[in-house]
């Protein structure tokens, strides 16, 4: 008895599933190679690529689900599986009541067709029969504020107006289970905002909601519960922060293996340069109170001065804080060729979550005579709970005031 | 499980209509005479093979009402060629709503089958006018071609099922079929009667009978135009070489609408 209510909670549940796809090397579709590739059949070299490998797992009734993912982890194939588009390799995938997928907006949509036909055909896919496309019509045209265009072929529709229609059809799908692409929160901020409201609106009715997204901060925004894809396999399940947090830590795991030695990144005329770098500690986490290195320069020549410096890089390449000794009232003056001099950095923990890149500089006082330029010269993760959309995230303070009226 | 089938036909119903709605809307658009062309297309070319075959080449002239048989073999013949044409690239087109959403892939070859068949009911009005000018008798076996053309509405949709799943794997079956279909035209008895074949062999009458295409406007002409046209039934004598091309067009269909169905499941991914 108690078992049979359980079953009756889940919406949507995956198992086992996979999916490889045959990629020929080259694509049978005309005679000539089919017949070539039938006589070469046993040494005929196919790829298979696994796209999925054993996925297991369910969704419960009015559960908001994310399903997390880089590009390329096979998080749109499995999609496309659950919206039953593809076929599994193995396993099955079931669902109780309506589905409606929502891959991508105003399917269908022919632009020789006018915006009144085309609500009935996309409203036609989306399982609606005319009459009851009769009785929202109205509503849909008002929601998607195209009154004075519905007879006006699609053709001449804006691609705004065109996404606006497609989205106000969508809205009104009576679906038990929704499938949503991350695909469609695209366009400006102010559809985004709409898009997201939606969302809400069905979280607030308590529908199933399977969301799809590489976007970590909309998963964390929506979603109850989450799973996380990775190179075509479950890698973990469970509650969105824990979710988040390992795919934060995939990403920068990436970035990792990825890292190779630039050769570009140095350049100056070589009278001083840097020998010896360290940082304390490669991660930083909010428990951390500074970053801080220490540098080593050593003059080729005597010199007479010369100005250090350094500066810090977001991953994607923003220079957001940095300075040198001259701005320090440094001086560093007088140094013989061979002698060598220690800088100790330290920065404040202002970091935002990512990974941040420190250049290094050496240079006269005009700027322009550089001795030693090194950007990308070390680099250091930031793994921290707060999440924030800043580039920096000093310690901000906010104390509230409220006086009664009088 | 009865409701879950309800709903099912219900979806393919919703999208069967919408889809052959559209059809229409799309196809004579911007063409000043619009509709007129689907019968305005099939009496021209009536009249040019009435010319060159009747007139100057002196074909049919012992058969009676052979025009009538005539425009009545081009409007079938354009109802199959349409149904495989259009068939055969229907679903490489909707590749895009495929690769979208998924629903009952059947709808689109049915989808514009039906299409077509409403194209020769149109065309079929303009024949009875033909034939009330021609002073056609009415005769009680014209209330056998409904069912001559369910049987070609059937064959040709398999036809179409088979050539549009075998084109998402190989396109090169567009290009066969078009020399396949320029041969079966001659092969249909189309623009020739068939007395003219069996006044030289019987066998080779038959033999050309047990084409589908061609028994059913051999017989709908018996059964509409005149009973002196030949049938299979009339040249064999026999009632089971009689139904041979009525087998060959059912099992074509189940064989067609049995492979669409086994790839139908795969289309997303090879369209």
């Amino acid at each position: 008895m108690n078992k049979t209510k359980e079953a009756s909670e889940v919406a949507l549940s995956v198992k086992g599933v996979s999916k490889d796809f045959i990629l020929p090397h080259e694509k049978k579709s005309s005679i000539k190679s089919a017949i070539v590739g039938a006589f070469r059949s046993h040494d005929r070299s196919v790829d298979v690529q696994h796209a999925l490998s054993g996925i297991d797992f369910e969704v419960k009734k009015g559960e908001f689900f994310g399903v997390l993912g880089r590009n390329g982890s096979g998080k749109s194939t499995l999609l496309k599986i659950m919206a039953e588009i593809y076929q599994p390799t193995e396993g099955t995938v079931s669902h109780r009541g309506k589905l409606v997928p929502f891959i991508e907006l105003g399917v269908g949509f022919n632009p020789e067709l006018t915006g009144r036909e085309n609500v009935y055909l996309n409203g036609a896919l989306l399982g609606f029969s005319r009459k009851e496309i009769d009785a929202r019509y109205d509503e849909i045209v008002e929601f998607a504020e195209l009154e004075n265009f519905m007879e006006q072929k699609m053709k001449n529709y804006s691609s705004g107006m065109q996404v606006r229609l497609a989205f106000s059809v969508a809205t009104r799908a009576e679906a038990d289970i929704l499938l949503i692409d991350e695909v469609l929160a695209v366009g400006d901020a102010s559809f985004q905002r709409k898009c997201y409201d939606y969302f809400k609106s069905l979280k607030k009715q308590k529908k199933t909601i399977i969301f799809v997204s590489h976007d970590m901060s909309a998963v964390r925004e929506f979603c109850d519960r989450a799973v996380l894809i990775d190179k075509s396999k479950v890698v973990a399940s469970g509650a969105t922060e824990t979710i988040a947090n390992k795919y934060t830590q995939l990403f920068l795991d990436s970035i990792k293996e990825e890292d190779g030695s630039d050769s570009n990144n140095r350049w100056g005329d070589g009278r001083a340069l840097y020998s010896d770098i360290s940082l304390a500690k490669p991660l930083i986490t909010e428990k951390d109170k500074a970053l801080q290195f220490d540098v080593t320069f050593e003059a080729k020549r005597d010199l007479e001065s010369i100005i250090a410096g350094s500066s810090l890089t977001t991953a994607t390449g923003y220079e957001y804080c940095g300075t040198n000794t001259d701005h320090q009232n440094l001086v560093i003056k007088d140094i013989k060729k061979g002698e060598k001099v220690t800088l100790k950095w330290s920065y404040p923990n202002i970091f935002s979550n990512g990974r941040h890149y420190v250049n290094l500089s050496l240079h006269g006082h005009s700027g322009a005579d550089v001795a030693d330029w090194w950007t990308d010269a070390m680099h250091f993760d930031v793994r921290k709970k707060e999440q924030s959309p800043f580039v920096v995230t000093p310690d901000i303070d906010i104390k509230l005031e409220r006086q009664k009226s009088r | 499980m009865l409701g879950y089938a309800k709903t099912k036909y219900r979806y393919s119903a919703i999208l069967l209509r919408e889809l052959v709605v559209t059809d229409f809307k799309l196809r004579y658009q911007n063409s000043v005479l619009g509709y007129l062309w689907s019968l305005l297309r099939p009496l021209f070319l009536f009249v040019i093979l009435y010319v060159v075959f009747v007139n100057f080449l002196k074909v049919g002239n012992n058969v009676p009402h052979w025009p009538v048989g005539l425009l009545l073999g081009i409007v079938l013949w354009n109802f199959f060629i349409e149904v495989s044409n259009t068939g055969i690239r229907a679903v490489v087109e909707r590749g895009d709503v495929i690769r979208k959403i998924n629903f009952p892939k059947y709808v689109i070859i049915l989808a514009s089958s039906v299409s077509a068949l409403i194209n020769l009911l149109i065309n079929l009005v303009v024949i009875a006018i033909f034939m009330a000018i021609n002073h056609v008798p009415l005769m009680a076996t014209l209330l056998l071609s409904p069912f001559l053309i369910l049987e070609l509405f059937i064959f040709s949709l398999g036809i179409a099922c088979l050539l549009s799943a075998l084109y998402v794997k190989l396109r090169d079956i567009a290009y066969i079929w078009e020399i396949l279909a320029q041969g079966l035209f001659y092969a249909s008895a189309v623009i020739y009667p068939v007395t003219l074949v069996l006044d030289r062999s019987p066998r080779v009458a038959e033999a050309l009978l047990f084409n589908p295409v061609a028994q059913i406007i051999q017989d709908t002409r018996y059964a509409a135009v005149s009973h002196s046209m030949p049938t299979l039934y009339s040249i064999s004598g026999s009632v089971m070489v009689a139904s041979i091309p009525v087998f060959i067009a059912v099992i074509l269909f189940a064989c067609g609408a049995w492979y669409f169905k086994r790839q139908s499941p795969y289309f997303a991914e090879e369209v």
